[in-house]
């Protein structure tokens, strides 16, 4: 198992590379200068200008631009946003919590909903049950996060007030910040109100990003269940005299998850997508509305900054789970 | 003298063909995107209005079956009082058009890519495949926002940024399949009849590998026809006066409380069409695997 995991963290260093080489041509797409665009209407004199491209590192040549990012983004430096006027990464980091909790929640979600629904659809096959799950799965595949969020909007709390608008906080006061994550800090202060409150704003942002997740794991679920179901081991197991739920709990569930796992990771990718839209239409203050403020500010450092992070976290989320699924299903050691 | 007796044996390609039209689901599919297809193709004919013609008298005019509509206004008027109907109609030249044009384009340079990497298997595949890797490991609306947002927003940036991504999927379709055919009979035969590779590969690999890279392509177009709509929605993709889908879900935004039609109808026109591209694909694949039907 070390070893297998020590393999893995090696198989990482090139792939990470690349990645990093990839966001890097993605900046050097920019039409025109991207000083100039940035600056915009502000009159800035030639010096501050210079200052500038060399902040950015863009007075050097390709090559070398390419491995001062490298290096400065290995060190966690990925320059001065210059809207804010702090390091990008501080910024960053400012708003990581509220990403985090909205991801966590949503991931929570789509697993109970997706998983059960699924192995039931699956147990259930052809049945009115099943038709249901199955038909609701293709609808939540198809249809655009952006839409839903404005449907659920609509709804509950345009229509129905039982939901905030937008926002992550009704409160001026929050509670005293350990984690960040709103949720867990109002329990730890002893705030019930401040709970409620904060699971009001998240509800529907969470909901948004969940559903389309859900469609997809249920999918997932539903086809290795049925695979799982024509197994000889579960026909062994129902001829030893073993219950159908014990069948299902012990032989079923466990061996129907390793895929869903897989694409449980997969899927946080979509995840991280969905999260720039859900926060946008949400006025969710976090890392996915502040990039889309920074792409329309042409804020070019910040952009690239959360484009690199992002598609890590998905690197590593990946290969997280290709060591769980091997850890679900030892036949897979390869 | 002996009865004779005749077996009608159909191709398997044509069963298939025969369980897809009989089936009632799919067929209803294929006309829903038929009908939006023409729509598109025919938008400037079919429209009633200008789609940027505005006018604020009309400004949120309710739907013609709510008080208040009117007939020459059926699906009511937006924020700026110009005709959501005529505006849907030549959305749908954006969002089916982006859709049909990424799928096309990359389902050609995949293919081609995928042939060639799947037939030399030495360096070419080498590169080619971990290039591959790489861009399917980035997760595809955060590579989609991020180039979109250095390029800027339009037409064409949307239609290379889309490209670049989706060109991955037919390319491993069709490098898998080329790996698998070349070790045919009738690859070795038409190698010992002296045939040059290029010719093996567009005469005898490119026929047999052909059906898995459309069924993909279709499934692929429901999902580029998302990311469209995704990167307009948030207003990097086609810039106004184009009209499309997503931008008109975007203009919706801010009448919610007054004009809900406005953000739903677009965003139901893509449900619409995205669900009967699924559907149909789902058809199609369960018409013409034979190992459903024994």
């Amino acid at each position: 198992m070390t070893i297998r995991v020590l393999q893995r963290v090696l198989q990482l260093i090139p792939v990470l590379l690349a990645t990093i080489m990839i966001v890097f041509a993605m900046t050097t797409a920019t039409p025109g200068d991207p000083i100039q665009i940035m600056l915009g209407d502000q009159r800035a004199t030639p010096e501050q200008v210079a200052a500038l491209r060399h902040d950015m590192g863009l007075d050097l040549p390709l090559a070398e631009r390419f491995v001062s990012f490298v290096w400065r983004a290995l060190h966690g430096d990925f320059g001065r946003s210059f809207f804010h006027r702090r390091p990008v990464l501080d910024v960053i980091a400012d708003r990581l919590p509220a990403t985090i909790e909205l991801a966590l929640a949503a991931t929570v979600l789509a697993l109970g909903i997706g998983i059960p629904l699924g192995l039931l659809a699956g147990v259930r096959r052809g049945r009115p049950t099943d038709r249901a799950a199955s038909i609701s799965a293709l609808v939540g595949v198809s249809m655009p996060g952006f839409w839903l969020g404005l449907l659920l909007m609509l709804l509950f709390s345009v229509m129905l007030h039982w939901f905030p608008v937008s926002g992550r906080t009704g409160y001026g006061d929050e509670p005293a910040a350990v984690t960040h994550l709103l949720l867990i800090d109002s329990v730890l202060s002893g705030r019930p109100a401040a709970f409620a409150d904060a699971l009001r704003h998240l509800a529907l942002p969470a909901i948004t990003l969940a559903l389309p997740m859900a469609a997809v794991l249920m999918r997932v679920t539903r086809a290795s269940v049925i695979d799982v179901l024509r197994a000889d081991y579960v026909l062994f197991a129902r001829a030893k005299g073993l219950s159908r739920r014990r069948v299902l709990l012990l032989h079923v569930l466990k061996n129907a998850l390793a895929p869903a796992v897989s694409v449980a990771a997969l899927e946080i990718g979509a995840l991280l997508g969905g999260n720039m839209i859900v926060e946008t239409i949400f006025a969710w203050p976090g890392v996915g509305r502040l990039v889309v403020e920074a792409i329309f500010a042409r804020n070019y450092p910040l952009v690239q900054a959360v484009v690199l992070l992002y598609a890590v976290v998905f690197v590593l989320l990946n290969s997280l789970a290709d060591l769980l699924y091997g850890v679900l299903n030892p036949r897979i050691t390869a | 003298m002996s009865a004779s007796l005749t077996i009608h044996e159909a191709s398997p390609s044509a069963l298939g063909l025969r369980r897809f039209i009989t089936d009632r689901t799919s067929l209803g599919c294929v006309a829903i995107v038929l009908v939006a297809g023409l729509a598109a193709l025919f938008a400037s004919a079919i429209a009633p209005h200008d789609p940027a013609d505005a006018d604020l008298m009309r400004r949120l005019q309710p739907p013609v079956w709510q008080a208040g509509g009117d007939w020459s206004y059926p699906l009511g008027c937006d924020g700026l009082g110009r005709d959501m109907l005529s505006r849907l109609v030549f959305g749908a030249r954006v969002s089916l058009g982006v859709g049909f044009g990424v799928v096309l384009v990359s389902s050609v340079i995949g293919t081609l890519l995928g042939m060639l990497a799947g037939f030399a298997r030495s360096a070419i595949n080498a590169v080619l495949s971990r290039v591959a890797d790489v861009l399917l490991g980035f997760p595809y609306l955060v590579f989609a926002i991020g180039l979109m947002g250095m390029m800027g927003p339009g037409l064409g940036n949307i239609v290379i940024t889309l490209v670049l991504k989706e060109w991955v999927v037919a390319f491993r379709v069709a490098r898998g399949e080329t790996l698998g055919a070349r070790e045919q009979d009738y690859v070795e035969a038409a190698r010992a009849l002296g045939c040059p590779s290029w010719r093996i590969m567009c005469g005898e690999i490119l026929p047999n590998i052909l059906s898995p890279v459309l069924v993909v392509a279709t499934i692929r177009m429901a999902h580029v026809i998302i990311m469209e709509s995704s990167l307009s929605f948030l207003g990097l993709g086609v810039q106004p006066p184009s009209v499309s889908w997503g931008g008109m879900v975007a203009d919706g935004r801010e009448f919610l409380a007054e004009g809900w039609w406005v953000a739903t109808l677009p965003g139901l026109a893509i449900l619409v069409v995205v669900l009967a591209i699924n559907l149909a694909s789902q058809g199609a694949r369960e018409a013409f695997d034979p190992r459903l039907h024994r």
